[in-house]
């Protein structure tokens, strides 16, 4: 399994380390109510398809990725720095 | 007073040579780690090109010649080998002192590039990888930092607990590539 780093290029899957879905990236607010804690700790899909994944390129440049796969042809679709997706949902 | 003595991190394992390919220990005056803070890349570099004559590197870049380089280092950071930074610095970047941090190891000679493919998942054949040219990558287990700085010549750079593994490794890369033009 290959993944492109946004800064490095494409790197071979050992560099990196899997952190999880990338709900991460949308924390809700500390006053939202504990359901919606309780849906960004807790509560998560299980597609079978498209999803989107946090990485971090741990033995390379320790950029955090978002990286968009498909779980049933386990194409890599796309990846971004996690820092430019945030910026641009800000 | 004890008389303590600095220790290189590679002292009593360097030099080595196999074949037509030789490790050795380098010894920057000092390594600075420099994390410029937003938007700051640009007055950043203006104090570099003062203090050490580079500019802040571009991204899987790396500047300057011995004596006085900076190697872009990972996401938003260079290290700076060489001379002191300036004083001012902290005011536009995180600045922090790796001088006895870090082993600097150089690896030179025809069959480099053969030695450090069984030990780094990246490219490094000149074809693609030429001088000023600098990776981010695994060697063997370890986080490094790889920098062509010359024909069949790498810089390279682990954390200095890694010092023995790392020349261990490279050792014994460097013996089976010397093993097979034999």
């Amino acid at each position: 399994m290959r993944l492109t780093c946004p800064l490095c290029g494409e790197r071979d899957r050992r560099e990196f380390y899997y952190k999880g879905d990338a709900i991460a990236l949308n924390r809700p607010a500390p006053d939202a109510g504990t359901d919606a804690w309780d849906d960004y700790l807790y509560l998560r899909d299980n597609p079978a398809g498209v999803t989107k994944d946090l990485w971090q390129h741990e033995l390379g440049c320790s950029a955090w990725i978002v990286v968009e796969r498909n779980t049933v042809t386990h194409e890599v679709l796309s990846t971004a720095l996690a820092s430019d997706v945030k910026k641009a949902t800000k | 007073m004890v008389n303590l003595v600095a220790k290189s991190p590679c002292a009593a394992l360097l030099p080595l040579s196999a074949g037509n390919v030789t490790l050795t220990e380098q010894h920057p005056d000092a390594l600075t780690s420099v994390a410029p803070f937003a938007e700051k890349e640009v007055e950043v570099s203006a104090s570099l090109t003062v203090t050490h004559g580079v500019a802040y590197p571009a991204v899987n870049h790396a500047v300057g010649k011995d004596g006085a380089r900076a190697i872009w280092f990972g996401q938003g950071q260079a290290m700076v080998m060489g001379g002191k930074v300036s004083d001012d610095l902290v005011q536009l970047a995180a600045v922090t002192d790796q001088s006895d941090a870090w082993a600097v190891m150089r690896l030179q000679g025809a069959s480099s590039a053969d030695v450090l493919a069984r030990l780094v998942p990246v490219d490094l054949r000149s074809s693609v990888f030429a001088e000023g040219d600098t990776v981010r990558t695994e060697l063997q287990h370890m986080m490094a930092s790889i920098t062509c700085v010359g024909t069949d010549c790498f810089d390279i750079m682990v954390m200095r607990s890694f010092a023995k593994t790392a020349v261990h490794d490279l050792h014994a890369a460097m013996k089976s590539v010397a093993a097979l033009s034999i």
